[in-house]
């Protein structure tokens, strides 16, 4: 997943710095993550992983990290399998 | 609903909106006019001291410019473009019969121009001020008013597609600009009680659209980006935002390649008046009728 991810990011995040270079608990605002990237990272992180976030989690603490993104789709996921 | 049919009703009847068959879209008496006048002087009597550079802008821009914005991201739904006929004598006829037979849609040969109607007033003022070059230390403060359009067909008066916005905006560094944005809290609260309007402020969004909008809206709450001054028209439970207070952090100051003098990018933030939404709640208050208006409220506004 971790890779995905990242690989959503460098195609739809526009991140000035390589996403290579990014930790996974660094900061993606201050690397430079907009507020439209960030929707269109949501938009393509729902394609890849065919889920829907939820209203309650469509917010810039979901975004704020590709660890939080990890989270925030494993959450969606369990959720997914709960049901 | 009703009240707001009704409200729009009695404005028809008192003559202070004309009809034109399109929602959204009226004429405005002398009256109405005046109004607006007098508070536009208030405005100026509150910020005038800032010495805001003033700019006017016809309610059209470039429609290069507004595709740079982003508008279209955003709020597709609500921008209005400008088309023209551009074709010979031939699609000249053709258009004149298409017209005449009524059954085609005789606005498909229409061409896109180079203008885009104005959807806030402070829009065409960055592309304006980057061309400029770099912003003084201490920053910069604009006044600017435009007639702006948004594609939102209404019974509601309170929400026109053709409607006039006076707006100061701020450039300099965040804390510069933070606190112009909180002054104007403070005076649009002051002066709305100094012509006898109740009001709240709250925190705000954006009609971002679309399901990715509902993100946009959520990361705009959460950042106290936007708050409105709110006075009840055509409802209480739902009162109208007659100012609007808003801090776009360094995004315009990015977008537009605002820059301060030492180098660093301009913070912006802007603050609205709905003029016509002002006039409204004015009229909703105090009667449709501004001779029987209390007589502090025409003191405060004719002098």
């Amino acid at each position: 997943m971790n890779e995905t991810i990242r690989e959503l990011l460098a195609r739809v995040g526009g991140l000035p710095v390589a996403v290579t270079e990014l930790e996974d608990a660094a900061d993606l605002y201050a690397a430079g993550l907009s507020s439209f990237a960030s929707v269109q990272l949501m938009l393509a992180i729902e394609e890849a992983f065919d889920i829907e976030f939820p209203d309650s989690l469509l917010n810039r603490k979901s975004f704020a990290s590709i660890s939080a993104i990890e989270q925030t789709v494993a959450q969606i996921l369990k959720a997914r399998e709960a049901a | 609903m009703d009240m707001q049919v009704s409200f729009l009703d009695r404005l028809f009847d008192a003559g202070l909106l004309i009809d034109t068959g399109v929602d959204g879209l009226y004429g405005r008496s002398g009256q109405f006019e005046d109004v607006i006048a007098a508070f536009e002087r208030l405005i100026d009597r509150i910020g005038g001291a800032d010495s805001a550079e003033a700019m006017r802008f016809p309610p059209g821009m470039n429609r290069a410019f507004f595709e740079q914005s982003g508008y279209m991201k955003s709020f597709p739904q609500l921008a209005g473009t400008v088309h023209s006929f551009c074709g010979n004598e031939l699609d000249h006829m053709s258009l004149l019969k298409c017209m005449e037979v009524g059954d085609e849609d005789w606005t498909k040969g229409q061409e896109a121009t180079d203008i885009v109607l104005t959807p806030a007033a402070c829009y065409p003022l960055y592309p304006t001020v980057a061309r400029r070059g770099k912003l003084p230390k201490s920053g910069a403060l604009y006044d600017l008013q435009s007639y702006c359009f948004r594609h939102e067909p209404s019974k509601d008066p309170a929400r026109q597609q053709l409607f006039r916005m006076r707006e100061y905006v701020c450039m300099g560094t965040e804390s510069h600009v933070t606190d112009f944005r909180q002054r104007w809290m403070d005076r649009g609260v002051e002066m709305m009680k100094s012509v006898g309007l109740d009001v709240t402020i709250d925190i705000a969004n954006d009609p971002f659209f679309g399901r990715a909008g509902k993100m946009l809206v959520n990361n705009q709450r959460d950042q106290n980006l936007k708050f409105e001054l709110l006075i009840p028209i055509t409802s209480v439970a739902k009162p109208t935002a007659c100012m609007s207070f808003n801090y776009h952090q360094d995004s315009f100051g990015l977008k537009w390649g605002l820059n301060l003098e030492d180098g660093s990018v301009a913070h912006t933030a802007c603050v609205g008046f709905g003029l016509e939404r002002i006039a409204l709640a004015l009229f909703h208050t105090h009667g449709l009728d501004v001779k029987t208006w209390p007589d502090n409220v025409r003191a405060t506004l004719w002098g």
